[in-house]
């Protein structure tokens, strides 16, 4: 009946009817998984932390009275305060520096960018702690640079705004750098022709145009500061954080209610960040047209040679740190015998589960680089470019975006009120491997969905409707055409999942068992039992691990991503 | 339909089609029927609801009400996999990481057709829009035109009774624009598919289509072959958007005649009622300056305004004299400019026949 010239030979179409509509059943079916997950993974511990934090110990509803309570004792105030104060010192310090360090980057001529670049990424690849460890060695009471502090204990605020500071640095840089990126040429070019003054050209087009990078920086540095275990836990001392606060009162005393009212308030400041950025980005948009020249900086050697300088002082600090705490898992006993020595990695002399948790790191983020990427993934695929059910699509899509708003000890919190829950029959994961996995992947779901979705919408959305044409199924279409065309994009996902894995201690600190104790959390314990050398030892080994990831990814990137990806070349 | 008679049954019928998005309503009540082997053309401005009509028809947007019958059968309620199409989108939509043969047998494929089978299909359709020797090409690898092509085979791979042609040619440049659209109008003549092809250029629509469909607002202004929307225009809007045209205020003086001004003029409308209100419309190309025999009607002088030259002709600026302050626009070729020495700001003696004026009544025109 068709008019076309029909060939011999080829098959006649499927019944119509009855193949379609079993598609769109699949379709409603897998997204009401992705809803099931996301609540499970999402939600409910979410929903556990709040609904905690109103009940008493036995679980009456008790209204507010755990945050009058809260408010009402002054060890407990007094870590809030400790904590804003030192985010707020960290932030200062962090933001203007990493500016600096961007715009040497991005607007300069400055040489070895990419080394520079690379230096400053590296506390991205080490826990926290790390960097907390190594100042013992350089500011500590035995540190070979302790008159530097003038007196003043490394143990205390001090102490945690140096390492948070650093430890921060790269997080603030990144968001600098992509802000930095993106600037019209031709505004300058006509500021230029007015005969405008470099002052004013920096105070009138490059700070406004960066102006919503800075603010969403100043909002992740501080959070991060504020949420952050590991480096308080180190260096805090007597001075006591909100962070290591939770900690106390969930794992110490069994308190939960009171746990669950540090980690409402840890929330806070995220949840103000997460909305700021959703509003910084909408109006982001309008900066840049297709008919902006990108801007490109012209040799200036004046500010070149400070901006190299400034760099290099910055990049040797945060180098000279992650070398002095390898450095120093390399010394037979500081600062008496310096003699080079592998004893330290012999991590079973100095606790029972010796190489264990290495070994259970490496499990936990190869699981959760490999289901992470794909799930994500596929979960962007459902709500992205499948038509069914669009209720539980837009559901999904806020479920996805949640956990940026959730610093990941808050999250582990709810993970541990949740797989606590007497009620609850996923308990008997509690502190199994697999809760790790899922809670970390939770834990870093944003990014990754947004990166995943981000390479789904460069698909021309026209893609899915020529598939329907030619009847081809969207499972078959996904796996055929999308998933290759995404490849780099889930590769880049499953590297940003496994070295975060690697890293993280907040949330996972409350969740794992005997069988399931990570290497960072290793440290934590080593740290603990006196063993700083091997501590950091361990945390030489995580690095070590999550930047031969990273090259390995470079490699792959570069060599068989490009033979598999042919097409894309002219 | 218990009996479906294939000679008359038309390939597509849609009738009482509406959609809104929101409050803004994309289709008003739209009824068409197309004939099997028909080249059909959308034409109209962009948000006139032309393309919502071919997603619509294609299933890819859902109608809000209306019934889509496609060769007899009710589609109204189907997904797209469920009906009988094939499309072509103006951005190609050839998926990049598969080779120029992996794109035109992907629907092949999934039909389970043996392989020897796919290989002759793609084989004669790659030789039907003359790319016989790229099967083995990235899409990235091909000119716009190519791609174009090769989008074409694909769609026409599995044989279906529609094919529908989403703006094809607007990503185009010009000359591959033209030769394309030649290519794909015999292409269709030789296997007879029934098309749709959305344009918003009606040079295209007029060259291309059996049928054009002038669409605006979302309602349908007229349907009727190239010709016919050409000379006869339904409405101001389709005489206005198809080609050039002048409107100028005028009074009916009784049946067949109207007034500008002291100017009174013969036009083949009968059902005027004098003193009424009416908008005139005449094409520029019209108006004729050569060949005027003494005392033919609608002959009257014009002072000659401003002149454009545009190549091959020239665009005038006409004022009659028999009523100041109106203006016509002519268009007279190259060589007319020439052999009569038409210059700006002379007197000269101009015609409109009856039969190329159109009467339009006046409220009409205030949309």
């Amino acid at each position: 009946m068709s008019a076309a010239a029909d060939a011999p030979g080829v098959a006649a179409a499927p019944p119509a009817g009855r193949a379609a509509n079993r598609e769109s059943q699949v379709a409603t079916a897998l997204v009401a998984s992705l809803c099931v997950v996301l609540v499970l993974a999402i939600a409910l511990p979410l929903w556990m932390l709040l609904s905690k934090s109103v009940q008493s110990p036995d679980g009456a509803f008790v209204g507010l009275s755990n945050f009058v309570v809260y408010a009402t004792t002054p060890a407990l105030v007094g870590s809030l305060v400790n904590s804003v104060f030192v985010a707020t010192l960290s932030t200062a310090i962090v933001i203007p520096l990493a500016f600096a360090y961007a715009y040497m980057l991005r607007r300069s001529c400055a040489p070895a960018k990419g080394l520079f670049y690379a230096a400053a990424l590296l506390p991205i690849f080490a826990p926290s702690l790390l960097s907390a460890l190594a100042l013992v060695y350089i500011f500590g009471n035995q540190g070979f640079l302790k008159q530097a502090l003038l007196g003043a204990s490394l143990y205390g605020p001090v102490g945690i705004v140096i390492a948070e500071s650093l430890y921060a640095f790269p997080h603030a840089l990144l968001i600098l750098v992509t802000a930095l990126a993106l600037a019209d040429g031709r505004l300058y070019e006509a500021a230029a022709a007015m005969g405008t003054t470099r002052a004013r050209v920096f105070r009138t087009i490059t700070l406004p145009g960066a102006r919503y990078g800075i603010i969403s920086a100043t909002f992740v540095v501080f959070t991060i500061v504020i949420t952050d275990f590991g480096i308080p836990k180190v260096l805090g001392g007597q001075y006591s954080v909100l962070a290591t606060d939770a900690y106390k009162q969930v794992v110490g005393q069994q308190n939960f209610p009171m746990g669950a009212v540090v980690g409402i308030i840890l929330l806070a400041p995220a949840v103000l960040a997460f909305l700021v950025d959703r509003r910084v980005q909408r109006r982001q948009v309008a900066l840049l047209t297709a008919r902006s020249v990108p801007y490109e900086a012209k040799p200036r050697r004046a500010r070149d040679l400070a901006l190299t300088i400034f760099a290099a002082l910055v990049a040797g600090a945060i180098v000279f740190t992650y070398g002095v705490a390898v450095w120093a898992s390399f010394i037979t006993y500081w600062p008496y015998n310096l003699s080079p020595t592998l004893a330290n990695y012999d991590f079973a002399t100095f606790d029972a589960s010796g190489w264990s948790p290495y070994v259970n790191s490496l499990k936990m983020a190869a699981a959760t680089a490999l289901i992470g990427s794909v799930f994500v993934f596929a979960g962007a695929y459902l709500i992205e470019k499948v038509k069914a059910f669009s209720a539980g699509r837009a559901f999904a899509q806020f479920l996805a975006m949640l956990p940026m708003a959730v610093p990941g000890l808050v999250l582990g919190l709810g993970y541990v009120f949740f797989y606590n829950a007497a009620w609850n029959p996923l308990g008997v994961f509690y502190g199994s491997l697999l809760v790790l996995v899922v809670n970390t992947i939770a834990h870093f779901y944003t990014v990754a969905h947004i990166a995943s979705t981000t390479a789904l919408k460069q698909i021309d959305g026209e893609f899915e409707s020529v598939a329907a044409s030619l009847k081809v199924p969207f499972w078959r279409h996904a796996t055929r055409v999308t998933t290759p065309i995404c490849l780099p994009a889930i590769l880049d996902v499953a590297v940003y999942m496994f070295v975060n894995a690697l890293t993280t201690v907040s949330a996972v600190i409350f969740l794992y068992g005997a069988d399931s104790k990570l290497a960072s959390i290793a440290i934590v314990h080593l740290d603990e039992a006196g063993a700083i050398a091997s501590a950091a030892a361990m945390g030489a080994v995580i690095m070590a691990t999550a930047i031969a990831a990273k090259l390995a990814h470079l490699v792959v990137d570069r060599f068989v991503i490009s033979r598999l990806q042919r097409w894309r070349a002219r | 339909m218990a009996l479906v008679d294939q000679a008359v049954t038309p390939a597509l019928r849609i009738s009482h089609l509406s959609k809104r998005f929101g409050a803004f309503v994309a289709l008003r009540d739209i009824h068409l029927d197309i004939p099997k082997g028909e080249f059909v053309c959308f034409l109209g401005p962009s948000g006139c609801g032309k393309t919502t009509l071919l997603r619509v028809i294609a299933g890819l947007d859902p109608q809000d009400e209306g019934r889509i019958e496609m060769g007899g059968r009710d589609v109204s309620a189907l997904p797209p996999a469920d009906r009988d199409f094939g499309i072509v989108f103006q951005s190609y939509a050839l998926f990049p990481n598969l080779t120029v043969d992996d794109n035109v047998a992907y629907g092949l494929v999934n039909r389970g057709s043996p392989r020897e089978a796919i290989r002759r299909r793609v084989d004669e359709l790659l030789g039907l829009v003359g790319l016989p020797e790229q099967r083995d090409k990235y899409p990235v690898q091909l000119s716009g035109g190519q791609q174009q092509r090769v989008a074409l085979a694909r769609a026409l791979a599995t044989s279906p009774g529609l094919l529908l042609l989403d703006e094809p040619l607007s990503a185009l440049d010009a000359r591959v624009r033209i030769r394309l659209r030649d290519e794909i109008r015999g292409l269709q003549k030789r296997l007879g598919v029934t098309t749709i092809m959305v344009t918003h250029d009606q040079e295209e629509a007029l060259a291309m289509a059996d049928r054009i469909v002038v669409m605006n607002h979302g309602v349908i202004e007229q349907i009727g072959a190239p010709q016919e929307i050409y000379r006869a225009p339904a409405t101001p809007f389709v005489a206005d958007f198809v080609g050039h045209m002048t409107f100028l205020d005028a009074v009916a003086t009784g049946p067949g005649g109207v007034r500008i001004g002291a100017l009174a003029l013969v036009v083949n409308q009968k059902d005027l009622a004098p003193g009424a209100r009416v908008r005139l419309a005449m094409r520029p190309e019209e108006v004729r300056t050569r060949g005027l025999r003494d005392g033919e009607p609608n002959t009257f002088e014009a002072r000659v305004g401003e002149l454009a030259f545009l190549g091959s002709f020239c665009r005038a600026r006409l004022e009659p004299v028999a009523s100041p302050g109106s203006s016509i626009v002519a268009e007279f070729s190259a060589n007319a400019i020439r052999d009569l020495g038409v210059v700006s700001g002379e007197v000269r003696r101009v015609g409109l026949s009856a039969e190329t004026l159109r009467v339009f009544p006046a409220v009409e025109a205030a949309r």
